[in-house]
């Protein structure tokens, strides 16, 4: 299944790059031009080298100790996010309706959370986990849980994750139901004939043909998770102490807090490309596996 | 499929009962009044009210913020469907001089935290005159959901068999009749689902689109945060609102339904 070699499938892509580089490649210059600029009084800018960059990447610096440490808080928190999220996901796909009135109806429910603006999310969880007027925190404490999303660093830790588990599982839910319909009855009733049990039909029919969605949804996730911004500023400010700090939270009071434009900008340069090395890895990894079964 | 078993449904059942306490509790602020709601904890209204409701249908900044950002999403749902189908074709087809890169480097514009791109964003739409509009909202949001778009219609393409193609080339069509007239129909359940998605990513996002707005544009998420400053919380207020932005949504969804029931497994199957 090789696919021919046309040189003009540019001319169909040219619209999405021209409508892309618009949107990317100025504010994208911007970001380097600072990146290597120090700024002295009212825009006086004089060439900085690579001084910001060095800074950042040693953890020895105090920049560099702040940088390295929102990068592992922020690397735990998609690890454990995407760690419940998936396998929760897949599981509520495989029991959700196949017929009936009921399936829009619970579709409609499940992307009730992800339909929701971003700082909506936030406010919602401001009040409902707290311990006194919410009923979140209001049901923990009531179970005799030291939980206090405003001054205990795990509890906040925690209640983001649990944010992002309400409002993203949904993303995942839906891509695998849609992968598990599609798949034809066909293979269900030729694994009945071969006897397979439950799980085994899951791995070796269910599983295969969820991958492409999957390589979707996980990377989605991925990168929104490593993005996150909205939901911790709105409901722990990044805090208690720095305990939920992530990457996006630490720049933006670096670059507007202590409007420092150059340290801003080369951490969010790093920060960028850890993020397309990371997600680079895991796609080519998928890709590879995706090739390799089709051989 | 085989028949779902009780255990499947009551972990459904709890799933979905988890998923909706926040909203409800979100729909139960909203009829009370704010000092109901910071008195104490109470599992539902006792006093239930429409008049935060009332107070928003009758305001004309929130209409007009409410309009504002349907018509900003609706644009950029357009916009990035339509380019996105004959680049999603492209990349399942054809090989050509940098595809995989091209594939990749769209891919990473997800990647850039709009925390960080929104002042360069500001500067950008100021300089060309768009700043204020809602076409400046439905452009930026653009960088966003075209790859997204062509992401996942690039699955599509790649169930439609490629015979399909061949047989309208011998049959005498050119390329655009060929697409419009044959391919397009063949993929709709594809449109649906990418148009979902472009719309649900646009109508959320409000970081840009607080950015690159003032006054005749402003979007229904930024009049939420004005009423974070004005005397206090306006928890009453802010909830009622946050019920109205869930409507729109829902009411996509469920025109989407079908494509999603349908189900799609993006590649061969």
């Amino acid at each position: 299944m090789d696919k021919p070699l046309n040189n003009r499938a540019w001319l169909l892509v040219a619209p999405v790059l021209l409508f892309v580089l618009f949107s990317a490649l100025l504010p994208m210059m911007t970001v380097v031009n600072y990146s290597v600029q120090d700024q002295m009084g009212e825009n006086h800018f004089f060439w900085n080298g690579d001084a910001w960059f060095r800074d950042l990447l040693n953890p020895a610096t105090e920049v560099g100790a702040r940088f390295a440490g929102a990068l592992v808080r922020n690397l735990a928190f998609s690890v454990t996010a995407l760690l419940i999220e998936v396998p929760l996901g897949i599981a509520v796909a495989l029991c959700l309706p196949r017929k009936g009135w009921t399936v829009g109806a619970t579709l409609v429910v499940i992307a009730l959370p992800m339909l929701i603006p971003w700082n909506v999310v936030g406010t919602i969880w401001q009040i409902f986990a707290r311990q006194d007027i919410g009923l979140f925190g209001a049901a923990l404490t009531g179970l005799g849980l030291h939980y206090n999303d405003t001054q205990d660093p795990v509890s906040a830790w925690c209640t983001i994750v649990i944010i992002d588990v309400w409002h993203w599982t949904p993303l995942v839910v839906l891509l695998s139901y849609a992968g598990l319909r599609a798949i034809p009855d066909a293979f269900y009733q030729a694994a009945r004939i071969d006897g397979a049990g439950r799980w085994a039909v899951f791995i070796n029919i269910e599983l295969p043909k969820l991958h492409k969605v999957l390589v979707i949804a996980i990377l989605l996730r991925f990168m929104q998770t490593f993005m996150i911004y909205t939901e911790p500023f709105v409901v722990t400010g990044g805090g208690p102490g720095n305990a939920t700090t992530f990457l996006s939270i630490d720049l933006v009071k670096i670059a507007l807090g202590q409007v420092d434009l150059g340290n801003a900008a080369s951490m969010s340069l790093i920060y960028n490309l850890i993020t397309i090395t990371l997600s680079w890895i895991f796609f080519t990894i998928m890709t590879q596996l995706d090739r390799r079964r089709e051989e | 499929m085989t028949r779902t078993g009780v255990l499947p449904r009551i972990g459904l059942a709890i799933y979905l009962l988890a998923l909706m306490l926040p909203i409800y509790w979100l729909v139960n602020m909203s009829l009370r009044s704010n000092e109901d709601i910071m008195s104490g904890l109470s599992l539902w209204p006792h006093h239930p009210s429409l008049g935060r409701y009332f107070f928003i249908f009758n305001d004309s900044t929130w209409v007009h913020a409410f309009g504002v950002s349907l018509t900003y999403v609706a644009i950029n749902t357009v916009i990035s469907v339509t380019v996105a189908l004959p680049a999603a074709y492209a990349f399942n087809r054809y090989r050509f001089v940098g595809d995989k890169h091209l594939f990749f480097w769209l891919l990473t514009n997800l990647m850039a935290p709009a925390s960080v791109y929104a002042m360069p964003f500001f500067n950008l739409y100021y300089a060309i005159g768009l700043f204020d509009t809602v076409w400046a909202v439905a452009l930026a949001h653009c960088l966003f959901n075209i790859p997204v778009a062509v992401w996942i219609l690039e699955g599509f393409v790649s169930g439609v068999p490629r015979e399909i193609d061949e047989t309208a080339a011998i049959d005498g069509y050119s390329f655009p009749r060929f697409f419009i007239r044959i391919f397009l129909p063949l993929i709709a359940n594809g449109i649906g689902v990418t148009a979902f998605f472009c719309f649900m990513f646009s109508w959320v996002e409000q970081l840009l689109a607080t950015t690159l707005t003032a006054t005749n544009a402003l979007p229904f998420a930024a009049v939420m945060t004005r009423s974070y400053s004005a005397a206090g919380m306006d928890w009453s207020l802010l909830a009622a609102a946050g019920v109205l932005t869930m409507i729109p949504g829902a009411v996509v969804i469920w025109f989407v339904r079908h494509h999603i029931a349908k189900g799609f497994a993006l590649g061969r199957v």
